[in-house]
């Protein structure tokens, strides 16, 4: 794998999705050359007191045009400021990183929710085989339509404002989904769901992980989590989600 | 380069620490650069003047749980709390990983109680590594780390006692959550260190007020990057007024402006820490920044710059 280094890319385009949730297209050619889906990109904001690169999972590439689509959600002060890049502008970002999604050939199902929806987009668009695609939102929907072309897509909305009223698992249930693998985003409590639901069909699953990052390239050791197996690198049964992950088999992790 | 450039003498900027020649000032500061590994394609390790590694225990030790870490307005808390594969990987694994580079290898040495201490030092005496630090200073673990460095007695009785056991040069790393600096540095002078290393993290805490909860798991953290510089400069100067012995200094070093800083307060070498976790280049530039200085000023030997302020 070629060298992730930091860079200033340009930014082609931002725009607000949803109340909060981002739409940032960056021009990087070599980037989205070598990305892959589930992979992610650290961004840099400008403010010199913010010095932790934000990592933003890979939404879309494309490759013929050199660009990579990022959708974010503002939860702080450096979220804000990327969101106030606008096209033209420059941003500081290094990648891609860790190890995304393996694509099987198998009937597989994708699970998103809430802003672990975008990374399952570049997904759903390489996996050539049959698929259904579930998207989970608490009320206001975001990215929906962009995955109707590339399966049978089921919306749940906590409130019931649109599609089944619940979680991710209610909508499955519903509709009475099943699949042979399941590729899945989203907080801790769904991803669990994910993968008890995995289990009781049989279904092999991989799940991309979050958790608070420093340097993004497997050095500080802040971003772990609990695996079956001992870890290669401190032999402690802690993987790091950055560099083995974000995305790991449901089997090889301890939620 | 031009007419002038060429009539400079050679730029020396080795530097000596007990009995070992570091070809020039800069190392990182333990715990944000592993064992090195993960920076090797962003740096030549072999153009650092040393590696100094992650603490290494006896067994390996799983740390704390997440998050362990948070980002503060101009440097962040950590909480990883030693996770380690223990000294058996890293003399099996890192150490001949390092040894492939023309480097200096400084091995952070923890532990629960000083008699694990004493046990690493002594396995790593054993081997090809070139010095040892001595992590009294972590704020993170509930055993050992911290608890032996905030008291000019322990200090001076842990630094005697892995100084039985070591055949290698020892420095004592110092916490800065202390009251007089140059008391604790004067410790582990008396107990036998052959350099000290400060500043470890300074303790911290951050609060969410949407969650209404604590941000890291472990509550408390420790504080790094350029918010604690001036402290760390401070401090370094304090403990250069107080000891003999050399000083490693670090701090929230981010370029060559900032270690000079430090090498001007009386550091012979100094460590970068988090700069690396924010530019994985970083060790590069400061070493580039700090010889384009003394270009500039036309300081032919960096011992020059050691401890020159107020002189």
């Amino acid at each position: 794998m070629s060298l992730a280094d930091k860079i200033r890319l340009k930014i082609r385009q931002q725009d607000r999705l949803e109340d909060g949730v981002y739409d940032l297209w960056i021009e990087a050619k070599d980037m989205a050359a070598t990305a892959g889906p589930g992979q992610f990109i650290s961004l840099y904001c400008n403010d010199g007191g913010r010095l932790l690169p934000r990592p933003i999972s890979i939404c879309e590439i494309d490759k013929k045009e050199g660009l990579i689509r990022l959708v974010y959600r503002v939860i702080g002060k450096g979220t804000d400021e990327i969101s106030r890049f606008r096209s033209g502008d420059y941003i500081e970002c290094m990648g891609p990183l860790g190890n995304g999604f393996s694509l099987e050939d198998k009937k597989a199902l994708i699970i998103g929710g809430g802003i672990g929806i975008p990374p399952l987009l570049e997904l759903a668009k390489q996996l050539k085989c049959e698929k259904d695609i579930v998207l989970g939102y608490r009320d206001l929907t975001f990215l929906d339509k962009d995955f109707e072309s590339y399966g049978n897509v089921y919306l749940s909305t906590e409130d019931g404002s649109v599609g089944t009223k619940g979680n991710v698992i209610d909508a499955i249930i519903e509709h009475g989904l099943t699949a042979d693998i399941i590729y899945a985003c989203g907080p801790t409590p769904m991803l669990r769901g994910v993968k008890e639901y995995a289990k009781s069909i049989g279904a092999t699953a991989q799940l991309s992980l979050e958790e608070r990052m420093a340097c993004g390239i497997g050095a500080c050791l802040a971003c772990v989590c609990q695996s079956k197996d001992l870890d290669h690198h401190t032999n402690v049964n802690n993987k790091r989600i950055c560099k083995e992950g974000p995305v790991f088999y449901a089997d090889d992790i301890i939620l | 380069m031009n007419n002038k450039d060429k009539n400079i003498k050679k730029i020396n900027m080795e530097v000596d620490i007990g009995g070992i020649r570091f070809k020039n000032p800069v190392t990182t500061a333990s715990g944000t650069f592993g064992s090195g590994m993960e920076y090797s394609d962003y740096v030549d390790l072999s153009s650092l003047g040393a590696v100094t590694t992650k603490g290494v225990s006896t067994n390996p030790w799983p740390g704390n749980p997440t998050p362990r870490v948070a980002e503060t307005y101009g440097g962040m808390l950590n909480a990883i709390g030693l996770q380690n594969p223990g000294i058996d990987v890293f003399l099996q694994r890192d150490l001949p990983f390092l040894k492939s580079y023309d480097t200096k290898i400084i091995v952070n040495v923890v532990g629960k109680t000083a008699e694990e201490y004493c046990e690493v030092v002594e396995r790593l005496s054993e081997s090809e590594v070139d010095m040892l630090e001595i992590n009294i200073s972590c704020p993170n673990v509930k055993e050992g780390g911290i608890a032996f460095g905030q008291d000019p007695i322990r200090v001076e009785a842990i630094t005697s006692q892995v100084r039985k056991y070591s055949k290698k040069p020892i420095i004592i790393k110092l916490s800065p959550n202390v009251t007089d600096i140059g008391e604790i540095a004067r410790a582990a002078e008396a107990g036998g260190a052959d350099a000290i290393s400060l500043i470890n993290t300074l303790t911290g805490m951050k609060i969410d007020i949407e969650r209404r909860d604590f941000l890291l798991a472990n509550k408390i953290g420790g504080l790094s990057g350029p918010a604690i510089k001036p402290i760390a400069v401070r401090m370094v100067y304090q403990a250069a007024c107080a000891v003999k012995i050399p000083i490693i200094g670090m701090g929230g070093i981010m370029n060559g402006e900032d270690a000079l800083e430090f090498i001007m307060a009386g550091a012979t070498m100094v460590a970068v820490g988090t700069a690396n976790f924010i530019n994985p280049r970083a060790t590069k530039e400061v070493m580039d920044g700090i010889e384009a200085y003394m270009v500039r000023n036309n300081i032919g030997d960096i011992k020059e710059l050691i401890g020159c302020v107020g002189k």
